[in-house]
């Protein structure tokens, strides 16, 4: 049985956590700062970390793309865009620990060589940036920020920027051309920031829990932190269960931990129902059933069975559900989203939500179950973004899955299903 | 409407420390149309003319920007902007009940303010609180699980003005503008308020301490 592995998490319930004094003097900063940078990135390549904000991109060799005696500055650009439907974790995490966001701020700058940094922070979430804007400032009165850190000559300084809303700058390339001041449109690639970023400059762009697994990785080691995990996903993550669970919530464990093993922990679905469907990593990885209770949830498994790891997102329902509404839903949400600049996307996205509508409704019929496959393949692998793709995963999984389920609509002309029901106040009725 | 001499030398004051953070400073347009929103509640006319100003760009460029994100609002917010979460995990947990309901007993719809300025409203994407759902928020700050009966008596306590406080944040909601200055960058202070994390984001914590789980022990212990 795979238990809890809490290491971010762990100091959530003290009341000043979110204080330098809760959390503690940067231990692993000042001894990464008595290391040479290439030590750093050894370490964290040694350890397997893989990144943390969906695509799983191995972070120490991200940091090795980074060239080095180049002459340019080089920047570190936290991403805390955090918009992904499904996906809540780094919110928490900094509300409660942005301390060890700043930590590993501090020691992935200087493996990098870069002198300044940034937070994105998605702007929706008032308390946070607050939270994180106090650690920064708590930190450079310390003097882990600013100049000569440490007593090591080494300067850093990090500044925190509200996004505005747009989920596409969530988007590493387009998180780049907003925080220059532009409209947050995807950049083509390559070349990649780690050649031509943050103003053309090689740049690293990391998620926020990749950032602050750091410090928990130099000061207790990579083999520590490689021994948590499988043999490819390795060390801890948090899981974020919403939905129709009895206890929905942040749970941080091993890699490869199940659904079925999660779901023991938080009381099972919620109390006289059964699962129906669910994300593993957000609302654009496919969505499983209940054939998928016992896969891994890692990277590698999870990919096998034809969906994506992602975030660790794990929206659950119930048979109370409708799945022909939940993806019009969020097929809705791409359409808005969409930032408009190829056609695949933008106009795909429209045309999907129009057709859907009528499925819902229950005024479609068996030719709009293949024109909503047919949009989706033309926008899968010809978008100019992985947004375009990721738009494409709940009608490809839905119609996979749950083919029945859209053909009753028209069958019966409406929605088979009674809304009241799926609410939290509808579970008892 | 231009802005007065002393409002004027105020934000001119704020631009320049917040440009003085970035590199170039063009990065600072963001900030500095939440800093506008902070003065005029939306992204007025004057402010955009003003941020170009700053940071030597045309009008036409910084609207161009500022078109791009729903934050900034094109007419003026309520002075507490209501946000319902209709994301379809929110919506199938309730949250479109909650915003039918809710438009109804307000009598305002997406994007409207009512009459007296105090209240607008919007149908919001994933605020990354799906664990707190139905999820709502109030000038950006968390409001988690509601319902109908919850929502309306959210509204009617913010129109009555009486004071109410976020569920995790700080003990009382600040105004829409007051809330712009802080994501301008401009510190309110009140990030000592409130609980570090609460209801679910402890859940996991909470099982592990019960059943005595840990990471396994690191050289750091
Ligand atoms: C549409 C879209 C939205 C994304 N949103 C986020 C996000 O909110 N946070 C994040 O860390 N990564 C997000 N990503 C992934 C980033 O592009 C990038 O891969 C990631 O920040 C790299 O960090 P990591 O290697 O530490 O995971 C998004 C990608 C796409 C295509
Ligand atoms: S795929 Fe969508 S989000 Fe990405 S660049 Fe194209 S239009 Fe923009
Ligand atoms: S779906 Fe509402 S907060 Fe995520």
């Amino acid at each position: 049985m795979t238990t809890l592995t809490p290491v971010l998490t762990a100091n959530w319930d003290q009341a000043d956590s979110f204080t330098l004094s809760g959390y503690g003097e940067y231990s692993a900063a000042k001894k990464a700062l008595g290391m040479e940078p290439d030590a750093i990135i050894k370490a964290v390549k040694d350890s397997g970390l893989r990144g943390r904000g969906g695509a799983g991109f191995p972070t120490g060799m991200k940091w090795g793309f980074i060239p080095q005696g180049d002459g340019k500055p080089h920047y570190l650009v936290v991403n805390a865009d955090e918009s992904e439907p499904g996906t809540c974790k780094d919110i928490p995490l900094m509300m409660a620990n942005p301390h060890s966001l700043v930590e590993g701020a501090i020691i992935t700058a200087y493996a990098i060589r870069a002198n300044h940094a940034f937070i994105y922070v998605r702007g929706e979430v008032l308390h946070v940036i607050r939270r994180v804007q106090a650690a920064v400032r708590e930190a450079y009165e310390k003097g882990y920020l600013g100049t000569n850190i440490f007593g090591s000559g080494y300067d850093l300084e990090l500044v925190v920027h509200s996004g505005a809303g747009a989920y596409i700058c969530g988007e590493e390339t387009a998180l780049l051309d907003s925080l220059e001041g532009y409209r947050g449109q995807p950049r083509l690639k390559p070349p990649f920031p780690a050649v031509a970023g943050l103003y053309a400059s090689p740049t690293v762009v990391n998620n926020v829990e990749s950032i602050a697994s750091v410090p928990s990785i130099i000061g207790n080691g990579a083999d520590w932190f490689a021994a948590m995990g499988t043999e490819k996903s390795k060390g801890f993550g948090i899981f974020s269960l919403s939905g129709h669970v009895t206890r929905p919530g942040q749970y941080e464990a091993p890699l490869g931990i199940t659904l079925r093993e999660l779901l023991d922990m938080a009381g099972g679905i919620r109390a006289g129902h059964r699962l129906k469907f669910w994300t593993p990593g957000g609302s654009s990885t496919p969505i499983f059933t209940d054939e998928h209770l016992d896969v891994p949830l890692d990277f590698e498994s999870v990919g096998a069975k034809g969906s994506m790891l992602g975030t660790r997102a794990l929206q659950i329902f119930d048979e109370t559900t409708c799945v022909v509404r939940t993806v019009l839903r969020w097929t809705e949400f791409y359409a808005h989203e969409s930032c408009g600049k190829c056609t695949p996307c933008r106009e795909g996205t429209y045309w999907l939500k129009q057709v859907l509508k009528r499925l819902e409704k229950g005024q479609g019929t068996e030719d709009d179950l293949s024109t909503i496959t047919d949009i989706a393949d033309n926008i899968l692998g010809r978008s100019f973004c992985a947004f375009g793709d990721g738009a494409t995963s709940p009608i490809h999984s839905s119609v996979k899955y749950f083919r029945d389920e859209y053909l009753k609509h028209f069958e019966i002309g409406g929605c088979p299903f009674d809304r009241a029901a799926s609410t939290v106040w509808g579970a008892s009725a | 409407m231009t802005y007065s001499p002393e409002v004027r030398e105020r934000l001119e004051r704020d631009a320049k420390e917040i440009i003085g953070r970035y590199p170039r400073s063009r990065s600072a347009l963001l900030p500095l149309l939440h800093l506008v929103q902070s003065e005029d509640g939306y992204v007025s006319d004057d402010g955009q003319e003003f941020c170009a100003e700053m940071l030597g760009l045309t009008k036409a460029e910084v609207v161009g920007v500022s078109t791009f994100y729903t934050m900034y609002k094109r007419k003026p917010a309520g002075e507490f902007h209501v946000g319902v979460c209709i994301n379809a995990l929110c919506a199938v947990m309730g949250g479109d009940q909650i915003w039918d309901e809710l438009t109804e007993h307000v009598g305002i719809g997406n994007g409207e303010t009512t009459a007296d300025g105090k209240v607008s409203l919007e149908r919001l994407e994933c605020n990354a609180a799906c664990d707190f759902a139905p999820v709502m928020v109030v000038n950006w700050e968390f409001f988690d699980n509601q319902d109908p009966e919850s929502a309306k008596r959210l509204v009617d306590d913010l129109r009555a003005g009486k004071e109410v406080a976020p569920t995790r944040g700080p003990s009382r909601l600040c105004s829409f503008k007051d809330a712009s200055r802080v994501l301008a960058g401009l510190s309110d202070g009140q990030a000592g308020e409130g609980p570090s994390a609460a209801g679910p984001s402890l859940e996991g914590l909470k099982i592990a301490k019960a059943n005595g789980w840990t990471a396994p022990k690191g050289a750091s212990e």
